[in-house]
């Protein structure tokens, strides 16, 4: 490109650090009329990095269903609103911090954390609960100790101190995420149903201004970051982390709840990634608006910041605001109170730019819809992922069954995580009703006794083998999860964890999944109201099992009326609900008993998945049911041992002939519940009546497993196997 | 009969609802809250200070929350007698602000631990453990980072003949050994009174064992015997 191009100090190479290509560069030129500054080119290039602009994923989101009745916000604003009832809203989101958590993995975390929450409380809903899906490497590989003991630090320390429960979550371990693990968090907080903020901005002349902590020289270009593959060097890009203090996030949370009950705010948005340009080009743009700051009035943490350091800075917990004009004063009161930085660094205009001035000199000006509109979005090349053959259970050789089950247990996929929960407080508030270990959590809404429950799920060996399924069954698993405590499923926040998009073969991955996510959420009324892209989850080439985490919300009306997965007494009938035909295709046994990660995972029947989860679900708000457990990775025997860890007694059962034991024990068949209940006829006839599957296995009661012709294991050993593997791996 | 509290609340402090909760569920009124930049206090029947993390628990746990501007007229109604309850961080600041002896170090295993305990309560005879009996056994939940109590021999000694201390960390048949020892505590130290038994400070949270969601409800007497202890 001609030099005319470049304004002066500016190269090639300066713009191509900035993570634009030539043809972005170009569009560029074409906004402004001219060459971009530097603050205007690192204004372009996070507000265009495809952790801001989605733009190759921008295409396919579009697919997915985002409305119902209940749904007050949908994807677009800070996190997704919806609908609970007597006058309140649950607001929620999940968002990845995947790159910073590799470089530095307590920080990373941490800010993740405090990000999310940050995305919730600027909505005006208090945090009641966060949850966290975290995928590791191989536990054979020379950093995943490190990398879990400071994820792990990380997320308790920064949610442990904000006085948010850390109430559930998911784990997984795989060879792909050696070079990439990822850490996914999400919030759910409350807010009056009439009382919710948004990030539009309105009212020319009113104040934009800063509050919360002093802005740094951490984190910039994080989002650029965040937007490139990972290679050796990518270490060195530990001054891009942003550094957390829970502390202060605490004290602006209670600030903005503080000011939020009054009427001063007109508009309101985090400064997450890319910071201040961020949040104030988005204000401005989501209400038509220009905005002009001075950036002389910014707080800052260090001296002779310059302007493109202040824009660019991800110093955390802080918030941008617009006030209503004379109320500043109101304003600023609460926030010195809680120690708190606040400044009016500009207003709102009538330009449609964004007009930035340091020291009386503009530093950059640049019109904001033109830059919103012309942000790229590409519709990547894709190829269809290739389907795996079927793998007969016949095929399969035979095991000795005990064995695998206390193989099973104790491996890093299925052992317990009390060594990961037990570092989160997960009782703050008191309103936690569902501790970690069951199939959702449950926390009551305050003062109530309704409650919320709430999942994150994914099955990343299901996606890479077949993205459709894959997409869908992540849906149906929050779904059931959800359901197996007896709430009603209301909606999804997703977090898309793929590899780079320009690779046909992981956008191939991401339409798959995205379709499977669609007609999920679509035949169960599940709609998606929040979520988060993260691509170019690879290293040195090598791109992570595709990893679409779900994260869902659904209802309780009446905390009496849940159930957990501990059969409460002995003697209970145990029914499995549901159609077993023995997947062992892709499933946890193949690849941990046999070494096999093959085959094709289980198809989801969506209509048999609606059926018996609306039946399950009835059966519990009846209390025809005493517990309750959704059947996932390893199947039947899994979910019988993990009853029976819970509820410290054993269970006697018989299988069924006509199929192989082990597919029956550790196939993976979609849309099943186990359920323990003292009136088994009344389960049959109810079933019968829905037309689902319903099969008596046997009873609750003494301290052993037994299973008919096959074997005995005790509950102590079960439990030792279970809870031996992460305090040993941990340790070792 | 009328029953009052005052719950202190410090940046950072992040049970203060849950523990006024409990109190109001118990007294059928609700406590005082009152931010710690107050120089004194309305006469009240019991002065709480809450679990959290004040001042982010930067310096040490409790460290600059002892040197708060309510603190000194905690202090002098202390001296004239008025009760005083510290949980979790609150018992970090009883420490620091010289109320009771000892410190809370970092867990001996460096990790923050919140999960049920059994605790052994060493004496029904304080008015704030007059619900329970000595050597009974309850489970509450324990939630922090720092809850290693420690003390010189000296003081150990004095809190075992004063009979100051309140509650120990046990099996839940009743022995008290390091499997029982969360965090590495002295002598299984959960909770400690003053001399004259007019201030506890304790590591579990008792307002987490209250009501029938929670996991046992072993903390509500704890509660019911302040309140009727006092409100006469």
């Amino acid at each position: 490109m001609d030099a005319t191009v470049y304004s002066k100090g500016i190269t090639a190479d300066i713009v191509k650090a900035h993570g634009l290509n030539t043809e972005e560069y170009e569009r560029a030129l074409n906004v402004l009329g001219r060459p971009p500054n530097l603050v205007e080119l690192g204004i372009f290039s996070v507000m265009w990095s495809e952790h801001c602009s989605y733009k190759s994923s921008k295409k396919w989101l579009r697919r997915l269903p985002t409305s119902a009745p209940w749904v007050i916000q949908g994807p677009g604003e800070n996190a997704g609103v919806i609908d609970i009832g007597e006058g309140l809203a649950a607001v929620f989101k999940m968002e990845s911090h995947n790159h910073p958590s590799y470089i530095e993995p307590y920080q990373g975390a941490a800010t993740g954390v405090g990000g999310i929450l940050r995305d919730v409380f600027t909505m005006g809903a208090r945090p009641i609960a966060n949850l966290n899906a975290l995928r590791f490497g191989d536990p054979r590989h020379p950093k995943t100790r490190h990398l879990v003991a400071g994820v792990v630090a990380g997320i308790g320390g920064y949610g442990n101190c904000v006085g948010v429960p850390t109430v559930g979550g998911e784990v997984n371990f795989h060879s792909s995420y050696n070079g990439n693990c990822l850490v996914n968090a999400m919030t759910v907080g409350v807010a009056p149903v009439d009382r919710i903020f948004t990030a539009k901005a309105t009212g020319i002349g009113n104040p934009v201004v800063y509050v919360g902590s002093k802005t740094g020289r951490d984190g910039i270009h994080g989002a650029t970051m965040a937007s490139a593959e990972f290679t050796e060097d990518s270490e060195a890009k530990r001054p891009t982390v942003q550094v957390g203090d829970p502390f202060t996030e605490k004290l602006l949370i209670e600030a903005c709840m503080e000011l939020m009950a009054t009427d001063a705010i007109v508009a309101i948005q985090d400064m997450g990634a890319a910071g201040l340009t961020s949040s104030s080009f988005e204000m401005a743009s989501k209400g038509g608006l220009g905005v002009e700051l001075k950036l002389d009035q910014v707080p800052c943490r260090e001296d002779r910041m310059t302007p493109y350091e202040i824009m660019l800075s991800e110093s955390q917990e802080r918030m941008l605001m617009i006030l209503k004009p004379g109320r500043e004063t109101v304003a600023e009161d609460i926030f010195r109170k809680w120690q708190l930085d606040f400044a009016v660094i500009g207003h709102l205009t009538d330009t449609g730019r964004m007009v930035l001035r340091s020291h009386n000199e503009i530093v950059a000006d640049l019109p904001i819809d033109p830059l919103a509109e012309a942000a790229p979005e590409y519709d990547r090349p894709w190829v269809k992922t290739p389907a795996l053959p079927t793998i007969a259970a016949s095929t399969i050789t035979e095991v000795d069954p005990m064995a695998a089950l206390r193989k099973l247990m104790h491996c890093p996929d299925v052992a317990s995580r009390r060594w990961i929960w037990e570092q989160y407080d997960h009782m703050v508030g008191t309103d936690t009703a569902a501790r970690l270990g069951g199939d959702a959590a449950v926390v009551r809404l305050h003062g109530s006794n309704r409650g919320l429950a709430m999942t994150t799920d994914c099955t990343p060996r299901y996606v890479q083998a077949d993205p459709q399924q894959g997409g869908r069954q992540a849906i149906v698993e929050a779904w059931r999860n959800l359901t197996a405590v007896g709430a009603l499923p209301l909606a999804v926040t997703d977090n898309m964890n793929f590899g780079n998009p320009e690779r046909p073969e992981i956008m191939g991955q991401f339409v798959g999944a995205i379709e499977g996510m669609r007609e999920a959420c679509l035949a169960l009324d599940f709609p998606v109201i929040s979520g988060n892209v993260s691509l170019y989850n690879e290293t040195e080439g090598k791109a992570i099992l595709p990893t679409p985490a779900i994260g869902a919300v659904g209802l309780i009306k009446d905390l009496s009326k849940i159930v957990s997965i501990a059969p409460p007494e002995s003697g209970l009938t145990l029914v499995l609900l549901g159609k077993t035909d023995g997947w062992l295709g892709c499933s946890l046994y193949l690849r941990e008993i046999h070494g096999r990660e093959e085959g094709a995972p289980p198809p989801v029947d969506l209509s048999a998945e609606r059926k018996v989860g609306d039946l399950v679900r009835n059966l519990i708000h009846q209390g025809t049911i005493s517990a309750c457990h959704d059947l996932s990775d390893g199947g039947l025997a899994i979910a019988l041992a993990e009853m029976c860890l819970a509820g410290n007694m054993g269970a006697s059962i018989s299988l069924p002939s006509g199929i192989p034991p082990h597919a029956f024990l550790f196939g993976e068949d979609q849309a099943r519940y186990l359920v323990a209940t003292a009136v088994a006829p009344k389960v049959l006839e109810a079933a019968t009546k829905s037309g689902v599957t319903a099969l008596i296995l046997g009873q609750s009661g003494g301290d052993s497993l037994k299973l008919d012709k096959l074997g005995i294991i005790s509950v102590d050993e079960l439990r030792q196997a279970h809870e031996s593997w992460l305090p040993g791996f941990m340790a070792s | 009969m009328a029953f009052r509290a005052a719950v202190i609340v410090f940046p950072g402090s992040n049970c203060d609802r849950d523990i006024a909760v409990a109190l109001q569920k118990t007294a059928g009124q609700p406590p005082l809250m009152v931010w710690h930049t107050e120089t004194s206090l309305p006469k009240v029947d019991l002065i709480v200070l809450p679990g959290g993390f004040s001042y982010g628990d930067y310096l040490r746990c409790g460290a600059m929350a002892a040197q708060s501007p309510i603190m000194r007229e905690i202090k002098s109604r202390s001296d004239a007698g008025v009760p005083i309850l510290g949980v979790c961080n609150g018992f970090q600041i009883l420490c620091e602000a010289g109320l009771l002896p000892g410190v809370l170090l970092r867990n001996a295993q460096l990790k923050f631990i919140c999960r049920d305990v059994t605790l052994k309560v060493e004496t029904g005879q304080s008015l704030f453990t007059n619900r329970y009996e000595a050597g009974q056994i309850i489970r509450i939940p324990i939630a922090h980072a720092d809850g290693n109590y420690f003390a010189d021999a000296q003081i150990l000694d004095q809190l075992e003949s004063e009979n100051s201390i309140a509650f120990r960390y046990s099996t839940p048949e009743g022995k008290i050994d390091t499997s029982a020892n969360p965090n590495g505590a002295a002598k299984n130290i959960a909770g400690i009174f003053n001399k004259h038994k007019t201030i506890l400070g304790l590591m579990p949270h008792p307002e987490r064992a209250y009501d029938s969601i929670h996991n046992g409800i072993d903390g509500r007497p704890f509660f019911e015997g302040i309140v009727q202890a006092l409100a006469a």
